[in-house]
């Protein structure tokens, strides 16, 4: 019973983890029992929602590791042509 | 206004490159064709340097090139479509004498344009509150939320524990919130 009930910061990382899709059941289970009573965690898990959502709206992109390196690489041979 | 801002085109690709690439692919919907036009940009940015007056930031600078380069692709594309439009979609008739066939017709993009432009100006937000974040923290989140790179993969790629890897992106997404929240909720 006493592991059903998780501290502020442990809520907070698990509220993370749910962001994307890496919390387990158990802990899921526990934050929802923490933001049940806690309105800090509460308060905290409607702003990382918000976030999220946010950032999926925004639909971003960005450059992978090996098309930097590629953008890199053209980029300083040009600058030593300076 | 005072010019006060320097170039520094050794910082450009850390700094701008994936604001560019996120701002060139919402407008060019291609990876490749995006890649080249920031790769163009950065190049042109090189040889215009001397024409660099300092009353603008390297980035906003930055913009109006790639802003000129996505025109120009659009327009070197349209310039070979337009010319298969004259043959085929101009109505020389009395009722619409002078009138585009395709001026008539609804256009499926312009429902959509409005939706592109906020999600480009939320996105310019979002890459605004990320390059104030530390560098690390900054990489890390991009993998982890951007890209959607596995935990395992990033740590083996930046040789961090996953434990250093939550915690980077709590102090990221916090930051973030707090940024947005005063500059594009709040604005």
């Amino acid at each position: 019973m006493k592991k059903l009930f998780i501290s502020h910061e442990q809520a907070k990382h698990i509220c993370d983890k749910r962001q994307y899709d890496e919390a387990t059941f158990p802990e899921r289970v526990k934050l929802s029992i923490r933001i049940a009573w806690c309105r800090l965690t509460k308060a905290y898990s409607k702003k990382n929602n918000e976030l999220t959502s946010t950032i999926k709206q925004a639909d971003m992109s960005c450059l992978n590791q090996t098309e930097r390196e590629k953008l890199q690489h053209q980029f300083e041979k040009e600058l030593r042509k300076l | 206004m005072t010019p006060n801002h320097k170039l520094n085109p050794n910082n450009w690709i850390k700094l701008y490159s994936d604001y560019l690439f996120n701002y060139t692919i919402l407008r060019v919907n291609d990876r490749e064709i995006a890649q080249d036009l920031v790769s163009e940009t950065f190049l042109s940015g090189l040889k215009s340097i001397v024409n660099f007056k300092g009353k603008a930031s390297e980035r906003t600078w930055l913009t109006s090139i790639l802003k000129r380069k996505i025109i120009d692709h659009y327009r070197k594309i349209n310039s070979n479509k337009g010319k298969a439009v004259v043959k085929m979609h101009y109505k020389n008739t009395s009722e619409f004498e002078g009138d585009w066939l395709e001026e008539r017709v609804a256009d499926s993009f312009d429902k959509t344009a409005e939706g592109i432009i906020e999600n480009s100006e939320l996105g310019d937000a979002i890459y605004h509150c990320i390059s104030k974040l530390p560098e690390k923290q900054a990489q890390i989140f991009k993998m982890k939320t951007i890209i959607g790179y596995e935990t395992e993969v990033i740590c083996n790629e930046l040789d961090i524990t996953s434990s250093n890897l939550w915690v980077q992106i709590h102090r990221a997404r916090t930051a973030l919130a707090a940024c947005l929240e005063k500059n594009w909720f709040k604005a």
